[in-house]
């Protein structure tokens, strides 16, 4: 009994957690701050932190960067809370139009000329300092991952489960038809599904993505095709059990058509073993989709999923680890709790454990 | 039993057909072709060396020739690697591979049946909890992650491995690609041994040794036998998940095994040796699936009678 809460305690707090996740990803973006497709070009690979950016040990090579664009050289500058204190210094007259380089770069506001010296060659000036909060850090282009690793979630999340619904509908439907047939035409049809278990299918999906060009549809299609012979077997083992069973004798006495049995007694009476399969297929899915992603078959830019920021990642492992860490976490956080869920899920379906 | 191994091999011939037919038509409709290079050929090179493959004839017939080539035993010449038969690439990445398969797998049995057999003896305890836990984290945990992890880890921090790359005969290189194909097995191993393991501990005959007296271990040992059966016939799937892995292991990992012939091979649109490398795939997982059940009717003598 009490183990039995336990268990029901983690397959809850996973369901918790998959519930906070889902809506992270669908509203997350929004309060982010940042656009998932905004590039900073001077915080690139900032690793996560939760001080504002620019922080001081980026505001000199910032400023170096855009003074150069400028033609002029960084004099002197001093923060002062929001504010920098900036001298810039030339050969020639600093042209005054060059000063929108400042808020372009992002980390600065429109700045205003305090004083202008020795004919124009030094520059005074007042700047803004504008606050950007990059809690997981920047990607190579200096995207902000939070934002990103949240859009790739609607996208893993919703490859998952639609690749996972059009799995489940290929599964039942075969599985119920072949279980409700029975005979000649089960064995047939269970024949066929022995020889596709044969086949090495995730060779034959990778091959589909290279030759014809990756695309997400083609993508959910060929996963859809690779995971639905698990869920047939068990629904044909579910049905061939249900077939004899009074209440599916009465309905053929009635005479309900074999279709109608089908749909009426034998498919939702198949359902909890359904679901906890299903359950256990989204996370496999999931890591299919990331596993495909990963190798450039799957999601294409500029479309974004966990494995494709997770290759991004290992990519750039030695320089900013925190780019694999960041879309990982998420996966695996995913992951975990779909398993576990599925496992509390079969647990208490189990009439062995009740 | 040789008329079972008969009968089986005989039914993995249709599908081997259909693995060939599937990955030869599957390449050929698709558009690009193996000489398409980034500076295109000239038309009249392009239409010679289209002639000298054989690829300018009707589909029809390259399909027939190549069947009639592969009854022979010839896997036809690589499109992308020089003077090299599909054959002769194989026999180079094939030792490789088998290596790394082998040594998972035995790394996997291992740790994984002996995790599973402590969790089921130690049934609710703290040992059991953690080691669900693990194996649920394992199975979570993929491969393309924990092979960068373990990178930085032995490679980069500690410097004890090397971090990818094959010299021949220096074991240092297969370690990280060992065990990042065997962790995922290894949780999968410890649920399934710890599922079927506690279900036999708990049935009649176990009971009346425990109540009998009989030392643990002996109690154990004779569970296992039954116990195992689930985990052998899981040796099947698992032997092919692990082919399937090598193929981003050896692309992480930088082995030349079939795994990344195969990519190579997919991307150049080498026809010949990624059909080569797909039937070999087949083969293997059929001949290691009759395996796996051959070693079940072995262990279990109802199966044994039925056949």
């Amino acid at each position: 009994m009490i183990r039995r809460l336990a268990r029901a305690r983690s397959a809850v707090a996973s369901l918790v957690v998959l519930a906070l996740l889902a809506l992270a990803c669908l509203v997350g973006p929004a309060f982010t701050g940042h656009e998932p497709d905004r590039f900073y070009p001077d915080l690139r690979q900032l690793p996560a932190g939760l001080t504002a950016q620019p922080d001081d040990a980026q505001l000199k090579p910032a400023l170096n960067r855009i003074a150069f664009r400028m033609r002029a050289r960084v004099a002197a500058f001093a923060r002062d809370g929001d504010r920098l204190n900036l001298t810039l210094a030339a050969d020639q007259p600093i042209d005054r139009r060059s000063l929108v380089y400042l808020p372009r770069s992002d980390l600065f506001g429109a700045p205003s000329v305090v004083a202008e010296e020795e004919g124009g060659r030094r520059l005074v000036l007042d700047v803004p300092i504008r606050h950007l909060r990059l809690l997981l850090g920047t990607d190579v282009h200096g995207r902000d991952l939070l934002t990103r690793s949240l859009v790739a979630g609607r996208v893993s999340l919703a490859v998952g489960l639609t690749a996972t619904l059009v799995a489940l509908l290929i599964g039942v439907g075969y599985g119920a038809v072949a279980g409700y047939a029975g005979g000649a035409v089960d064995a047939a049809m269970m024949r066929a599904l022995d020889a596709l278990y044969a086949l090495p299918f995730v060779f034959f999906v990778i091959l589909l993505l290279v030759f014809f060009r990756a695309s997400l549809g083609l993508m959910l299609l060929a996963i859809a095709a690779v995971e639905w012979l698990d869920m047939a077997r068990i629904v044909r083992a579910q049905t061939l059990s249900l077939r004899e069973r009074d209440f599916v004798r009465a309905a053929r006495a009635l005479g309900l058509s074999a279709g109608g049995i089908v749909l009426r007694h034998i498919v939702p009476n198949t359902l909890g073993p359904v679901a906890v399969a299903a359950t256990l297929l989204v996370p496999r899915v999931i890591l299919l989709e990331s596993f495909l992603s990963f190798l450039g078959l799957g999601v294409q830019e500029p479309q974004t999923s966990w494995g494709v920021l997770i290759a991004e990642g290992a990519r750039a492992i030695e320089a900013a680890p925190h780019m694999l860490a960041a879309p990982a976490a998420f996966l695996i956080a995913t992951l975990v709790s779909l398993n576990l869920l599925g496992d509390g899920l079969a647990d208490a379906l189990d009439p062995r454990t009740a | 039993m040789i008329g079972l191994i008969l009968r089986r091999l005989g039914q993995g011939v249709p599908t081997l057909l259909a693995v060939v037919a599937l990955s030869f038509f599957l390449m050929r409709l698709a558009p690009g072709g193996p000489f398409d290079l980034e500076r295109p050929l000239s038309p009249a090179a392009m239409e010679n060396l289209r002639k000298v493959y054989g690829l300018d004839r009707p589909l029809i017939a390259q399909f027939g020739s190549y069947l009639a080539a592969l009854a022979r035993g010839d896997l036809g010449p690589s499109f992308s690697f020089r003077d090299m038969s599909v054959a002769g690439l194989i026999a180079r990445g094939l030792p490789v591979s088998a290596t790394l398969g082998v040594l998972a797998l035995i790394v996997a049995c291992i740790f994984g049946i002996g995790l599973g057999c402590i969790a089921a003896l130690r049934r609710d305890g703290w040992i059991d909890r953690a080691i669900g836990l693990g194996a649920a984290l394992t199975l979570s945990l993929p491969s393309f992650v924990v092979a960068p992890l373990l990178q930085i880890a032995f490679g980069l921090t500690l410097r004890w491995l090397p971090l990818s790359g094959w010299e021949e005969g220096d074991p240092r290189h297969l370690i990280l690609p060992v065990l990042t194909l065997a962790l995922p097995q290894i949780g999968a191993l410890a649920r399934m041994t710890r599922a079927s393991l506690g279900e036999v501990l708990r049935t009649q005959p176990v009971r009346t040794m425990r109540a009998f007296g009989l030392p643990p271990v002996l109690v154990t040992r004779h569970a296992l036998r039954g116990a195992l059966l689930p985990v052998v016939a899981y040796l099947g799937p698992l032997a092919a998940a692990l082919l399937t892995g090598s193929v981003v292991v050896e692309t992480i990992f930088g082995l030349p095994g079939i795994g990344r012939y195969f990519v190579e091979g997919a991307v150049n649109r080498d026809y010949t040796l990624v059909m080569g490398v797909v039937l070999l795939v087949a083969v293997l997982v059929i001949v290691l699936n009759l395996a796996a059940d051959l070693a079940c009717a072995w262990l279990d003598p109802r199966l044994r009678a039925g056949s």
